[in-house]
């Protein structure tokens, strides 16, 4: 797709769907984390609907959610997509599903397990030495957090990456600046500027408005591809919902029926 | 038999494009170098950095590759422990990692070096199968096991270098078996890895005195031949368990648990490492008698 032919306002509208089925599933299972799903919730649409080819199980792409916390929004989208099925979401966390909190491989759509963090970033850099190796021209995305920039093995596949020279990979950090004893960039100052990090160990980076699609396809479209690419997305943590929004309790919390109204009407409203 | 690994690794990539190997900065002893050279996409070397080292195979895997993730043991298997765990044996792909050098071979190193407790840890994870073969020709075996199977995940505990052939004249190597390498009728010897050696001179000096000696390597220790077991216990007036390895979680242990379900009559002699580290310098053997394990005072127990 060419920046011209780029529908904004098509994202747009599958975004606040996405956002708004996830708000449905937490009035029945309260076991999901929504501040990581809206806050990353561009980005995957992204990916999904606008750089994989083919998106769904024939894609040559693949995408692996190195977050797993924040797998809600995968799960809709491949339920939008005809992956998943409308019964598997509405069974999320229940005994008779087959779907958890964290992404589990062996799900249809679900490239690898994750959910214990800094560990996706060395499987995508296998996995892109597969398709190197077979001489396939499969992309590999994935979204890490960017708590999971403090995993020491999460600089261990950094530095492969690049040493590998694996122009097959596009990551994104969904950059909320919130992890779970508050901001990151309060926490870990040094953290920052991050893509910095990334460019000295020879990544390509890019900075964007992670809710901004227009943007997210512009920085992969744009890019070199000499280099594995690492885009540092902004982003609220929460994004859509004002009550929510840079508020950690809502980082694994299900809203109330009262505050699930409210959070519907600020969704329509922004439509 | 590291150089062993790596001839037959070599050949089994030879015949097979999806056989990858995963590195940590491991010298690149005999083959490896060949391997490096003729198959550079295939030989990837992390450097020191063995989570990565676990996290690649996994991906490699997961792409439909058939990798081995290899260096030295308390460096492949304890330092990326959650990785083995969550990406090889949570997702049961058919990566094998190799564990080099296991037990004390890394004699004059001290503790960071040895590893003492790897049949337990690894054997404690589901999905894990377990492979420790007494001597080159095993380990042939094992490795070209390893390089074919789609089970799931494989830890191969394997030694360094100037093993004795053992197996020559043994029954065929069988996945999850127990192997005799020779059979008797009076006592029996239940070993594996490179302690075989030792376990062997055992043997031959029992053999001496005119007794009758049944030697069995249980290369497999997941899943344990457990009818295997209870056969000898059976068929032998006396087992006797040798194992580099702590007491609990190995092979002796094991064979006490099967021992009770089977309620078995005969007598039964157990030597390990002991639970602790070892802070003894010296020869690999100067180590294991350091905690008991020596020709003599196993022979003087045995009686």
């Amino acid at each position: 797709m060419t920046q011209a032919s780029f529908d904004a306002r098509a994202a747009r509208t599958r975004c606040q769907r996405y956002r708004r089925r996830i708000l449905d599933i937490s009035q029945r299972v309260s076991a999901l984390h929504i501040g990581g799903a809206f806050s990353c919730t561009e980005i995957v649409d992204g990916i999904y609907n606008e750089l994989m080819r083919k998106p769904g199980l024939s894609s040559p792409d693949t995408f692996l959610m190195s977050k797993g916390h924040g797998c809600m929004i995968q799960y809709v989208v491949l339920e939008e997509l005809g992956v998943l099925t409308r019964a598997d979401l509405d069974a999320y966390c229940t005994p008779h599903g087959r779907l958890g909190v964290h992404p589990d491989y062996g799900n249809p759509g679900i490239e690898a397990s994750t959910g214990s963090l800094g560990h996706g970033l060395s499987m995508v850099v296998g996995m892109a030495l597969a398709e190197r190796g077979k001489r396939r021209d499969g992309m590999i995305y994935t979204v890490l957090s960017d708590g999971e920039t403090q995993e020491g093995s999460t600089w261990e596949a950094v530095l492969m990456a690049s040493s590998l020279k694996l122009t097959n990979i596009v990551a994104f950090i969904d950059n909320n600046d919130f992890q779970s004893l508050g901001r990151t960039s309060e926490t870990h100052p040094s953290l920052y500027p991050l893509a910095a990090k990334f460019d000295a160990f020879g990544w390509e980076t890019a900075e964007i408005d992670g809710h901004d699609s227009a943007a997210i396809h512009r920085a992969v479209s744009a890019r070199k591809g000499d280099r594995p690419l690492m885009v540092v997305a902004r982003t609220t943590k929460g994004k859509g919902v004002s009550y929510m929004e840079n508020a950690p309790i809502w980082h694994y919390r299900a809203p109330s029926k009262d505050e699930y109204a409210q959070a519907i009407r600020e969704l329509e409203t922004q439509a | 038999m590291r150089n062993t690994f790596s001839e037959t690794l070599y050949q089994e990539a030879t015949a097979n494009p999806d056989v990858y190997i995963v590195v940590a900065d491991i010298s690149p002893a005999g083959s490896m170098g060949k391997f490096s050279s003729e198959y550079p996409e295939r030989f990837i070397n992390v450097g020191v950095a063995e989570q990565t080292m676990i996290g690649i195979a996994a991906g490699l895997a997961l792409k439909g590759c058939q990798p081995f993730a290899y260096t030295i043991a308390t460096f492949s298997l304890y330092r990326p422990f959650e990785m083995i765990r969550d990406d090889l044996c949570y997702q049961n792909l058919p990566v094998t990692v190799v564990g080099m050098g296991a037990g004390v071979i890394y004699s004059t190193l001290g503790g960071t070096h040895h590893t003492q407790e790897d049949i337990a840890v690894a054997s404690a994870l589901p999905n894990m199968q377990v492979l420790a073969p007494c001597d080159p020709l095993e380990c042939v075996e094992a490795t070209r096991w390893c390089a074919r199977q789609k089970n799931g995940p494989v830890y191969l505990r394997i030694g360094k270098a100037g093993e004795p052939v053992l197996t020559a004249q043994a029954e065929p190597w069988q996945f999850g078996k127990l192997r005799y390498l020779r059979r008797g009728s009076d006592i029996c010897i239940l070993t594996y890895g490179v302690i075989t050696a030792m376990a062997t001179e055992i043997a031959d000096r029992l053999a001496a005195q005119g007794r009758s000696v049944s030697l069995v390597s249980a290369h497999t220790l997941k899943p344990l031949d457990r009818d295997g077991i209870a056969a000898a216990l059976q068929q032998h007036r006396h087992v006797v368990v040798i194992e580099e390895h702590a007491p609990q979680g190995g092979l002796a242990s094991q064979v006490k648990q099967i021992a009770w379900d089977v309620r078995a009559t005969c007598r039964l002699d157990t030597f390990t490492l002991q639970d602790a580290f070892i802070h003894n310098y010296g020869s690999t053997n100067d180590l294991l008698a350091a905690h008991g394990l020596s020709p003599g005072r196993i022979l003087a127990t045995i009686g």
